[in-house]
C-alpha cells in the first residue's frame, strides 16, 4: 500500500491518563449519531414515496372545488390534516423501530461501540435523529398544506400552523421514545412497529374517554382502566386539528409550554427505560 | 507508567441459554493475559475457543461474568478505555449508504479529533489504504477488498496506540493479505501495539512477537513463537498449535476406532 505516514493526532496524546468524558463530548457523540440517522433517511427511497404520496393527495384535495362551498373545503382540510397525522406517525414509528435492530442485524453496532461511545449515547443519538427527521418531514407537510390552504382561502394563519406543527412534533417525540424502548423489548422491528402503531392510534382515539369508561366498570377493572388512563401518554392533547380546520384561534402559550413539558417528561421516561434495557445487553 | 497496554485477569464469560433445560455455556474460563507496549500479539485458537468472546469483552460488547479487563490501565467497562484503540472486525460492518469519507468523518467526530486536523487525517488514512480515488462513492458500491480497507482506515483514523484486529485477513485475496501484513509491520515499526486473532498460522509466525493459544475457553500456551516451538519440541507454530489442541490424539484415536470397526 501507499507509503503515507500518519500524522499523530493531538486528540490522542501519547503519555496521558485517559480523561473522563465531559458533557460536551457526550453531546458531540449524540449529534454525530443523530447526523447519521438523518443522512440515512435522506437517502432512503421509501421515505420519499410516502412523502410524495401525501403531498399529491393534499394537492388534489386542495384543488377540489365542490359548488364553491366553504364547508366542503373544511372537510377537505380535515382529511388533509388526518393524512399528515397518519403519514407522520408511520414515518416516526417505522424509522425509529428499525434503528437499533438494523444496527445489530447489519452489525454496524460493533465498530460504533468499539469507539468511546456509551450505549445511552447511542440510544439518545438515534432518538434525536429520528425525532429531528420526523420534524423536518412534518415541517414540509405543514408548509405544503399551508400553501394549498392559503391559495384557497387567501389567508395564511402562520402562527396557528406553527403551533399545531410544534404540538404535533412534541407528540412524535413521545412516540419516537416509546418506539425506541419497544425496539429493545420486542424481537422484530415489524412487531414493534405494529404494536406501537396500534397503541398510539388507540390512545389518540379512546385515550380521553378512558376515565369515563372506568366509571362504568366494576372493581377491580375500574382501578385497572383508571391506572391505564393515568399512565399512558395522552397523545390526543397534542392534536389541535380542529383549531385549524374551524379557524378557532391559538392555544394559550402557557398550555403549549405545559404540553412541551408533558411530552419531555414522557420522552425522558421512555428513553431512560430504553437506556437501562440496552445498558447490559450482550452484543455478539 | 505501566508498560502493560492490555490486561485480562481471571476472565470468565458464561452465556445463558434462553431455552428451558439448556445449560449455561462457558465461553471463557479464568483467562489471564498481559500485552505489553509495542508488541504484536497473536491470539490463536480453533473456532469456538473464545477468541471473539475475549475481544467482545475488551470492546465492551459483552460483560464478563467474573474477572476484569483493562486497556491502558482503564477498566473496559468505561467507554473512555476505547479512546486510543482501533478495532477492525472480521467482516466489514459499515453504514453502506455513507461514503468512505463520510464514514471516516463520523468516526473522527466520535474520537473528538480537532476540526482542523480531520481533513489531513482522512487524507492520510485514505491514501494509506489506497481508497483515495473512491472516497466519494457509497460503501455499498465497493468490492469486498475495498470494504475491508475502509475497515482498516476507520481503525487507524484516531492514530491508535493499540489495534485490535479480528481475523484481519479473513476472506482477502493473497494481495490483500500481503497488504494487511505490511500495515501490521509498519505499525509495529511505529511502536504501536497490535492484538490480533488469526487462523493463518504462517502469517502469525511471521509478524508476531508473542502468541497465546486458547482452547475451549482456557489459555493453553503463551510466549514467543521460538520458545513455544522449542518447548513443545515441534518444527513450527502450526505443529505446536495442533499438539496443544490435541489434534494428533484425536486423529490417532479416530484411526484406531476405524481399524477396530
Amino acid at each position: 500500500m501507499n507509503s503515507t505516514t500518519l500524522p499523530t493526532s493531538p486528540a490522542a496524546p501519547r503519555d496521558f491518563a485517559l480523561a473522563a468524558p465531559t458533557g460536551a463530548s457526550t453531546w458531540t457523540n449524540v449529534w454525530a449519531i443523530a447526523g447519521v440517522v438523518i443522512k440515512e433517511l435522506c437517502r432512503r427511497k421509501d421515505f420519499y414515496v410516502l412523502f410524495v404520496l401525501t403531498a399529491l393527495i393534499t394537492l388534489v384535495m386542495g384543488s377540489v372545488n365542490v359548488f364553491n362551498q366553504e364547508n366542503v373545503f373544511r372537510y377537505l382540510k380535515e382529511i388533509c390534516l388526518f393524512l399528515i397525522w397518519a403519514s407522520s406517525l408511520v414515518i416516526a414509528i417505522t424509522t425509529t423501530a428499525r434503528q437499533i435492530p438494523a444496527e445489530q442485524e447489519n452489525r454496524t453496532l460493533f465498530p460504533l461501540l468499539a469507539k468511546p461511545v456509551t450505549r445511552h449515547q447511542v440510544v439518545i443519538g438515534k432518538f434525536l435523529g429520528c425525532w429531528l427527521a420526523s420534524g423536518a418531514a412534518l415541517a414540509v407537510f405543514y408548509l405544503f398544506f399551508g400553501l394549498v390552504a392559503a391559495a384557497r382561502e387567501h389567508d395564511w394563519p402562520i402562527v396557528n400552523y406553527l403551533q399545531a406543527a410544534t404540538l404535533h412534533w412534541f407528540a412524535l417525540g413521545v412516540l419516537c421514545a416509546m418506539t425506541m424502548l419497544g425496539s429493545l423489548v420486542f424481537a422484530a422491528p415489524s412487531s414493534n412497529s405494529t404494536i406501537i402503531l396500534v397503541v398510539s392510534v388507540s390512545i389518540l382515539l379512546v385515550g380521553r374517554h378512558l376515565n369515563k369508561v372506568a366509571l362504568k366498570l366494576s372493581e377491580p377493572l375500574q382501578t385497572v382502566v383508571q391506572a391505564v388512563y393515568f399512565a399512558v401518554p395522552h397523545l390526543e392533547l397534542f392534536d389541535v386539528r380542529d383549531l385549524i380546520v374551524h379557524d378557532w384561534g391559538l392555544v394559550p402559550w402557557l398550555i403549549w409550554a405545559a404540553a412541551f413539558a408533558y411530552a419531555a417528561v414522557y420522552s425522558a421516561l421512555f428513553l431512560a427505560l430504553a437506556c437501562l434495557r440496552f445498558r447490559r445487553k450482550a452484543i455478539h | 507508567m505501566s508498560d502493560v497496554i492490555l490486561k485480562l485477569e481471571n476472565l470468565r464469560v458464561e452465556y445463558r441459554s434462553r431455552e428451558l433445560g439448556q445449560e449455561t455455556k462457558q465461553a471463557l474460563n479464568g483467562l489471564s493475559l498481559a500485552v505489553h507496549r509495542g508488541e504484536v500479539f497473536g491470539f490463536l485458537g480453533p473456532n469456538g475457543a473464545g477468541k471473539t468472546t475475549t475481544m467482545n469483552v475488551l470492546l465492551g460488547f459483552v460483560t464478563a461474568t467474573a474477572g476484569d479487563a483493562w486497556l491502558f490501565g482503564v477498566n473496559v467497562r468505561q467507554p473512555i478505555a476505547r479512546q486510543r484503540i482501533g478495532y477492525l472486525p472480521e467482516m466489514t460492518y459499515y453504514y453502506k449508504f455513507l461514503t468512505a469519507e463520510e464514514t471516516l468523518r463520523f468516526y473522527a467526530k466520535i474520537f473528538r479529533i480537532p476540526k482542523g486536523e480531520v481533513d489531513s487525517r482522512i487524507e492520510a488514512v485514505l491514501k494509506l489504504v489506497e481508497l483515495h480515488h473512491a472516497r466519494h462513492r457509497p460503501i455499498k458500491t465497493y468490492s469486498k477488498g475495498m470494504q475491508q480497507r475502509v475497515g482498516l482506515a476507520q481503525a487507524l483514523i484516531n492514530n491508535p496506540d493499540l489495534l485490535i484486529l479480528d481475523e484481519p485477513t479473513s476472506g482477502l485475496d493473497p494481495l490483500g493479505r500481503m497488504k494487511v501484513r505490511e500495515i501490521i509491520q509498519r505499525l509495529r515499526n511505529e511502536g504501536k501495539t497490535v492484538f490480533f486473532s488469526s487462523h493463518e498460522l504462517g502469517e502469525v509466525e511471521t509478524v508476531c512477537d508473542r502468541v497465546a493459544i486458547l482452547h475451549q475457553g482456557e489459555l493453553k500456551a503463551e510466549g514467543r513463537v521460538s520458545e513455544l516451538v522449542r518447548h513443545y519440541k515441534q518444527n513450527n507454530l502450526e505443529q505446536v498449535f495442533l499438539k496443544i489442541i490435541g489434534y494428533h490424539e484425536l486423529h490417532d484415536s479416530s484411526n484406531l476406532a476405524g481399524r477396530a470397526a
